[in-house]
């Protein structure tokens, strides 16, 4: 019948949406395994094909190890803190009854601001001589200059942008848990703690590894907030591995070693969401 | 006494969210004399020089006008590919489905550093370098692997039958798509329309490397830069931050129900 035989050829629909892909996404990421192959840098003549050297430089880089450190350090900071805090104020929220709509958008706000004009935002409240942390703290620190603090700044900033997305997410799974549940507890005695910990948890796993996923690719591929907020510095104690691959390929303009670099992103964010995918088909067994 | 512990809790939260902004909105109606002093924490006088300035002094207007048009831009786009895509994978159930849709997804985990120099390479070979066409087609590629997961779990929610007597009546296959399936998903539609415009209006990287002057610049990167000569023009910046924010302010607090359901689809059922 024709009917059957036009539900056989849908490709026709996928065509341009995965030409686009195609050509935008993963062909220059071929592209860029290839760019890091080579010595290729738009100061000192045609580009050269060099094998691995470029992977050997990075093994030997101590700025990249450095920028690896500190990708590893926000990453696990940020999202425990996010995923801390978005299961506190999720599990606050479920309980309220009257204006939500309201509720919810302020948590909204902080995910709705541009990260780069959130960055901005906290670099002025963070200012060490005028700025309002400083003055409602009673404190002197120099929150962006200071090599100690500088990172822990870009994370609590971070902190504060993306908890919102955890929070809807942990709601969303906390709605999905069946009423029920609750009121054979009840009936059971149960105390609120102890059916946060043996029904509540537990049921909201799958959701907290799905939060904990997003979160954890986003956070190693960090660039807008640190560029704007610090730049990298001071010292390159803010320095992550998007923010270094970006100064070398356009400061620098070495696209064969900074390929290497955008490639080591893309590997750390494959072993992260292969990592997940793992434990995820283990939970589901 | 517990509930007067879980509305100060509450209270809490409300402020952290609104803090950092409220005190941007402060800063901006703060006069120039004012700025560099801390106290008094309330200026003691509110005023609109801040925002005069920016829409005087600099191409403000012109910046926000690309952001918007970029982000319009690739909306429509993102739709108009992702539909069809979903359609093919929901409702016309293309073999190989699940591979295509884990590889859609995999695309979406790619950091953007990765892709950004040959796509800077090939761009400025190709003359795009500093338009808005070049940025619309990113950003149309990035969000749609977004956009189709997103629809495709819309589009799955619309009864087959219903399709089928479509095309038992004589629609074609994509009049079907038209006629009946796209108006009974179009909450999902819209709800992966207002992430893709999110997403676009907020971008940075490739903002920052695809443009060069104020032909191409969106406001991310405008603000970023944002010029200072000898000193950093707080008041202004805090003014421009505070304009940029309101569109997705504003789109957020009338479509909020669909961006949740957005953020929140598949995340909680698959």
């Amino acid at each position: 019948m024709k009917l059957e035989r036009e539900l056989d050829r849908p490709l026709w629909y996928l065509l341009p949406g995965g030409l686009l892909l195609v050509v935008v996404t993963l062909f220059p990421l071929g592209h860029v395994l290839w760019l890091s192959l080579q010595r290729h840098s738009l100061l000192h003549g045609p580009p050269r094909f060099v094998g691995l050297d470029n992977y050997l430089r990075l093994a030997g880089d101590e700025r990249f190890w450095n920028a690896l450190a500190n990708t590893a350090y926000f990453a696990a900071v940020s999202v425990a803190l996010e995923l801390a805090l978005g299961l506190a104020i999720a599990l606050m929220i479920a309980r309220v009854r009257r204006g939500r709509r309201l509720l919810y958008g302020v948590i909204l706000l902080p995910w709705a601001v541009p990260t780069a004009v959130s960055a901005r935002m906290w670099e002025w409240m963070y200012d060490a001589e005028i700025g309002v942390l400083n003055y409602l703290a009673g404190t002197h620190v120099n929150w962006l200059g200071s090599p100690a603090w500088a990172l822990n700044a870009a994370i609590a900033m971070d902190v504060w942008k993306s908890t919102p997305f955890v929070v809807l997410l942990l709601l969303a799974g906390l709605q999905g848990i069946p009423r029920d549940v609750y009121r054979a507890a009840a009936v059971d005695g149960a105390s609120g703690w102890s059916v946060l910990v043996r029904i509540t948890l537990p049921l909201l796993a799958p959701v907290m590894l799905v939060a904990l996923v997003f979160r954890t690719i986003d956070a190693f591929r960090v660039f807008d907030a640190i560029y704007v907020l610090t730049g990298g510095g001071p010292a390159d104690s803010t320095e992550t591995l998007s923010i270094y691959a970006y100064k070398v390929l356009f400061q620098g303009l070495e696209f064969g070693y900074g390929s290497a670099l955008a490639v080591s992103v893309f590997v750390c964010v494959g072993l992260a969401a292969l990592f997940y995918a793992r434990l995820m088909r283990e939970a589901l067994r | 006494m517990r509930s007067a512990l879980r509305a100060a809790a509450l209270a809490l939260v409300v402020g952290y969210c609104l803090a950092p902004f409220l005190w941007q909105v402060i800063t901006s109606l703060r006069p120039t004399a004012e700025l560099m002093s801390l106290p008094p924490l309330i200026p003691t006088r509110v005023t609109g020089e801040h925002y005069a300035a920016i829409f005087h002094g600099h191409p403000f207007l012109r910046i926000i006008a690309n952001s918007a048009l970029v982000a319009a831009g690739a909306t429509l786009l993102a739709l108009a590919l992702g539909a069809p895509a979903a359609f093919a994978l929901s409702i016309l159930r293309v073999r190989g489905r699940a591979v295509i849709l884990a590889g859609v997804l995999g695309i979406s985990m790619f950091p953007p550093i990765a892709t950004v120099s040959p796509l800077f390479l090939v761009l400025s070979t190709l003359g795009l370098h500093d338009t808005l066409f070049a940025l619309v087609i990113t950003y149309t590629a990035f969000s749609l692997p977004l956009a189709v997961w997103l629809l495709t779990n819309f589009f799955g929610a619309v009864p087959r039958e219903i399709y089928i007597a479509a095309r038992v009546d004589g629609c074609t296959a994509f009049g079907a798509l038209v006629r009946v399936v796209l108006p009974l998903a179009a909450p999902g539609l819209l709800a992966a329309g207002l992430l893709t415009f999110v997403f676009a209006w907020n971008e940075f990287l490739f903002a920052l490397t695809f443009t060069a002057t104020e032909a191409a610049r969106t406001v991310p990167v405008g603000i970023a830069l944002f010029p200072g000569l000898h000193e950093v023009p707080y008041g202004e910046i805090a003014a421009a931050a505070v304009t940029v924010t309101l569109p997705v302010v504003v789109l957020a607090a009338f479509f909020q129900r669909r961006i949740i359901e957005g953020l929140t689809a598949g995340a909680v059922k698959g």
